[in-house]
């Protein structure tokens, strides 16, 4: 293949993703563009820069030597515009920079829904490098925010705040948190775990309107219930969209986000589209249209640049997972579980007597299939769970072996006898006993490892 | 309006986060502290007069009472403040722990003391007399400045070591190990030669081994050991077993985690005392390329010196000179410049590990076995990794972590001593340390590329 000049619009984790895959794989000329920030960072580590655990160089994943020797070139500035005739980027300086490929990796934005206020000073997200310099700034004045809008980036801003002693108030829509997502069993834990870090975490609440002061910053907000709660900073924190505007523009077909088939390829040939702003025009079995995850930002990213490098190879994410932590819990999922159980489906759950760790295993009532897990608490490994439910294997033998799958530090107490006991007295037809070791000594592990390339 | 019911909810939280905000229990025990360490100044001062005036026993006993008691009970309101977890706030932008100028002021004293210690002892005489009522009880015989610096050493892992557990106390891994490193400074490092020293056996440091205990193999050692008799030759036999036989086995087994963070009292002090600096450590590809020369470099000076001394007697008369200098400068540059005034005065400034990274003989050994024939490796969690760089930025031995993580790979690197410290601070679960079979040791990308061929690499 010929010498090609690949741009990638977005330095996130799917743009850096295309550049390093293709320096693997090609010769091609690389460029990466973006506007917030020179070098790539982890932007799910931004939380920990305000929190002083790490200094914004800490969360740049590559050192910054990375980049010419790799000879990916790096260029920060803002695209005004998409010619998509000309093949060309032109930037808000009015320089010019010619593609013959073009990646549209440029995340998303926090959605705002148009409440009273939401424009004052003090009313902010958190996505960005510049976010939180502004809530940086914000802070030294600030006793107490409200929060609106229950998910992970809610709580992790909530978190934030409180290691500077901040009082917040969290208003959540549902009446359990984050409740689109997670089961009840669940968020009544999380609800807990934010309740013991000092939050006022107040379900079922909904903003109406932000009040200003006389220089336009935030006095206080109000609910829908008409309860006026003074604070200095807002934040709004009830979603992000794909970041599609400039895309939009330049005559490339969206919708949610950037229309793209199963190769990541846009409505406009050799312009691809991947990460937390594409929207897939077929979407895989249990996966969304619009995937807005750090982990699916990735596999997007190795697939364009397979895609890139002549290697045509479809969409295929895999077995689901995630992982986030609120506060001091950490949470793994692996598979699907819904918040809901589907038809056909069973659910065993567990939980610790103290009510900060917990284990829910879904699984096909007919057939015992494993479907999906949700553990707090508790560290599992990624390659079993992966294997467990790519092969719809039964809950009993999932049981049985359920210590292989733990990943727990050594030394950590082992809460696989009091699962599957727990699991005994819910299924009394099938009784369970442990078979495995934990860790690496099991043998067990064997039949997980693929065959070295 | 505010509800002002919630407003109580709030208050109702005992554990409510107070942000950097001192509490009165831990100003009064900064304060105890503080009268303690003036007290051990004043002792130091006056130490001589104090000791002719005979209340030597009860200004000591007050002094150390005041250290403990101040220390542990700041460590205890600090930590007991939060629920169990990590909590790193605060530790890039505190004076203290970032490199600001109290940071810098920490380094100057320590580094001022280590250079006292070493090089000008007659200065210390004040403080050795103040501690004679200690050392005689300990050790039938009056203080010199090593049981002075024994006792400090001692204090600070068992104050500082309580302090670590209490942070990390939802880690039974870091319950263990703490516990372990307090024990085997007070056991073998501090009571046990004391306790020699009063039967009139050779005050021998059981836990540190050849070559980091540079001099324990030389011939003049073996010999004086020799003459102590039975226990001597136990003692020669405990160094020879501990380098040859005990460093590969266990190190193949465990790691070398078995030693630097579970015994060794370098590592004891770094992972109790110096935990608040371990993430200043530098983590970049120049560092490692610096640290592999430098290591190494040390360790072929000990293990020539030391072949070269049991030579001796056949070493042509023109090579004695010189081979009686190399020691005196190796004692000097190493023994004492680097692995003390160096290794632990440069904590604020460069992290805690530096000699156990960049100098130590013994971790390079270990490290080898480590590297090329262990069943140790930190296991990466399939495809979890966000590049947050929490691992990297508290690896105290300056691994770039995430460069594995993020890449799923494994991370077998010489230099982990195994503090596990990668695997609590990862908000995704995403590190393990592990023991297990050898083969696919390096891994594996499980989970990280659904690709096939195609993968991270």
């Amino acid at each position: 293949m010929s010498r090609q000049h690949v741009v990638i619009l977005g330095n996130g984790i799917t743009g850096i993703t295309v550049a390093r895959h293709i320096r693997k794989h090609s010769d091609d000329r690389i460029t990466v563009v973006s506007g917030e920030s020179d070098h790539h960072f982890s932007r799910t580590a931004l939380m920990y820069i305000y929190m002083g655990d790490l200094t914004y160089s800490d969360t740049k994943a590559y050192e910054d030597e990375f980049w010419p020797k790799n000879r990916i070139e790096l260029k920060r500035a803002w695209v005004e515009r998409i010619e998509t005739t000309g093949k060309k980027l032109i930037f808000d300086d009015g320089a010019a920079l010619d593609y013959d490929s073009l990646i549209v990796a440029t995340g998303s934005k926090p959605v705002r829904f148009g409440w009273p206020g939401q424009d004052l000073d003090g009313v902010q997200s958190l996505y960005s490098i510049q976010d939180v310099e502004l809530m940086e700034k914000a802070s030294a004045r600030t006793k107490r925010t409200v929060i609106v809008g229950g998910g992970l980036i809610g709580v992790e801003v909530a978190e934030m705040l409180a290691s500077r002693g901040i009082e917040v108030v969290f208003l959540v829509r549902e009446a359990n948190f984050w409740g689109t997502v997670l089961p009840e069993g669940e968020a009544k834990l999380v609800a807990r775990e934010i309740h013991r870090h000092g939050i006022d975490l107040r379900p079922n609440s909904e903003l109406r309107e932000i009040l200003p002061d006389a220089l336009r910053r935030v006095r206080a907000v109000v609910t829908k219930a008409g309860e006026e709660i003074p604070c200095e900073m807002v934040f709004l924190t009830t979603g992000v969209a794909p970041n599609i505007a400039v895309a939009k523009a330049a005559g490339i077909e969206c919708d949610r986000g950037v229309l793209v088939d199963p190769f990541f390829r846009t409505s406009v040939v050799d312009v691809y589209s991947g990460g937390d702003c594409a929207q897939h025009r077929v979407v895989p079995t249990g996966r969304r249209p619009v995937e807005q995850v750090w982990y699916t930002g990735r596999i997007h990213g190795e697939h364009i640049a397979a895609n890139l490098c002549g290697k045509l190879q479809p969409y295929a994410p895999g077995i689901w997972f995630n992982s986030a932590k609120f506060f001091d819990i950490e949470y793994q999922t692996y598979g699907i579980v819904l918040p809901k159980l589907a038809e056909g489906e069973a659910s065993f759950y567990w939980e610790h007597p103290e009510g900060n760790k917990c284990c829910r295993i879904n699984f096909d009532q007919a057939t015992g299939s494993v479907l999906g897990v949700n553990v707090f608490g508790l560290r599992q490994r990624h390659e079993v769970w992966e294997a467990w439910i790519a092969k719809r294997t039964p809950i009993q033998e999932v049981m049985r072996d359920l210590a292989a799958a733990n990943f727990d530090p050594e030394f950590y107490r082992q809460y696989e006898a009091s699962i599957i006991a727990s699991f005994n007295a819910a299924y009394p037809g099938h009784t369970v006993e442990l078979r495995t070791k934990k860790g690496l000594f099991s043998g067990f592990m064997k039949q997980f490892k693929k065959p070295v390339h | 309006m505010i509800d002002l019911s919630h407003r109580k909810v709030y208050e109702s939280h005992s554990i409510a986060n107070s942000g950097s905000r001192l509490s009165i229990l831990e100003k009064a025990g900064l304060a105890i502290f503080g009268i303690g360490m003036l007290l051990m100044v004043a002792g130091w001062l006056g130490g001589t007069s104090i000791a002719t005036g005979g209340w030597q026993s009860t200004w000591l006993w007050t002094t150390w009472g005041a250290i403990i008691a101040g220390g542990l009970m700041y460590a205890l309101k600090k930590h007991l403040k939060t629920p169990p977890g990590i909590r790193n706030n605060r530790m890039t932008t505190d004076s203290l722990t970032g490199r600001g100028a109290v940071g810098w002021m920490v380094a100057v004293v320590f580094t001022s003391f280590y250079v006292v210690l070493y090089w000008f002892p007659d200065y210390m005489e004040g403080i050795v007399r103040l501690h004679d009522p200690l050392s005689m009880a300990l050790r039938g015989k009056p203080a010199d400045r090593w049981l002075v610096y024994g006792t400090f050493y001692t204090v600070a892992v068992l104050v500082m070591g309580a302090k670590a557990i209490l942070k990390y106390r939802h880690s039974r891994y870091q319950i263990i190990r703490t516990l372990s490193i307090m024990i085997a400074q007070l056991g073998l490092a501090y009571l046990l030669p004391a306790f020699l020293a009063k039967i009139n056996q050779p005050e021998v440091y059981l836990s540190y081994l050849w070559p980091l205990a540079y001099d324990k193999l030389f011939p003049s050692s073996v010999e004086s050991f020799m003459k102590a008799g039975a226990f001597g030759y136990f003692v020669i036999g405990w160094f020879v077993v501990g380098t040859l036989i005990a460093t590969p086995v266990l190190t193949y087994f465990y790691g070398k985690r078995w030693y630097c963070s579970w015994i060794c009292g370098c590592g004891g002090l770094a992972n109790t005392m110096g935990d608040s600096y371990r993430h200043l450590s530098d983590k970049s590809l120049k560092s490692w390329k610096i640290e592999r020369w430098m290591i190494h470099s040390v360790l072929v000076w000990i293990v020539l010196m030391t072949a070269l001394l049991w030579m001796e007697p056949n070493l042509p008369a023109a090579f004695k000179e010189p081979l009686y200098k190399l020691r005196q400068w190796y004692g000097f540059l190493i023994g004492a410049a680097f692995a003390g005034v160096a290794g632990v005065g440069f904590y604020p400034l460069l992290g805690t590990r530096v000699w156990c990274r960049f100098g130590c003989p013994m971790a390079a050994i270990l490290g080898m076995f480590q590297r090329f024939n262990s069943r140790f490796r930190i296991t990466t969690n399939g495809g979890q990794c966000i590049s947050c760089g929490n691992c990297s930025k508290y690896c105290e031995m300056g691994i770039d972590v995430r460069y594995y993580a993020q890449r799923g790979q494994n991370i077998i690197r010489g230099s982990c001593v195994g503090c596990g410290m990668c695997a609590a601070v990862c908000p995704r679960g995403v590190l393990s340390l592990e023991n297990g079979p050898t083969e696919e040791r390096y891994n594996n990308e499980n989970g990280l590329s659904q690709l096939g061929e195609f993968k991270s690499r």
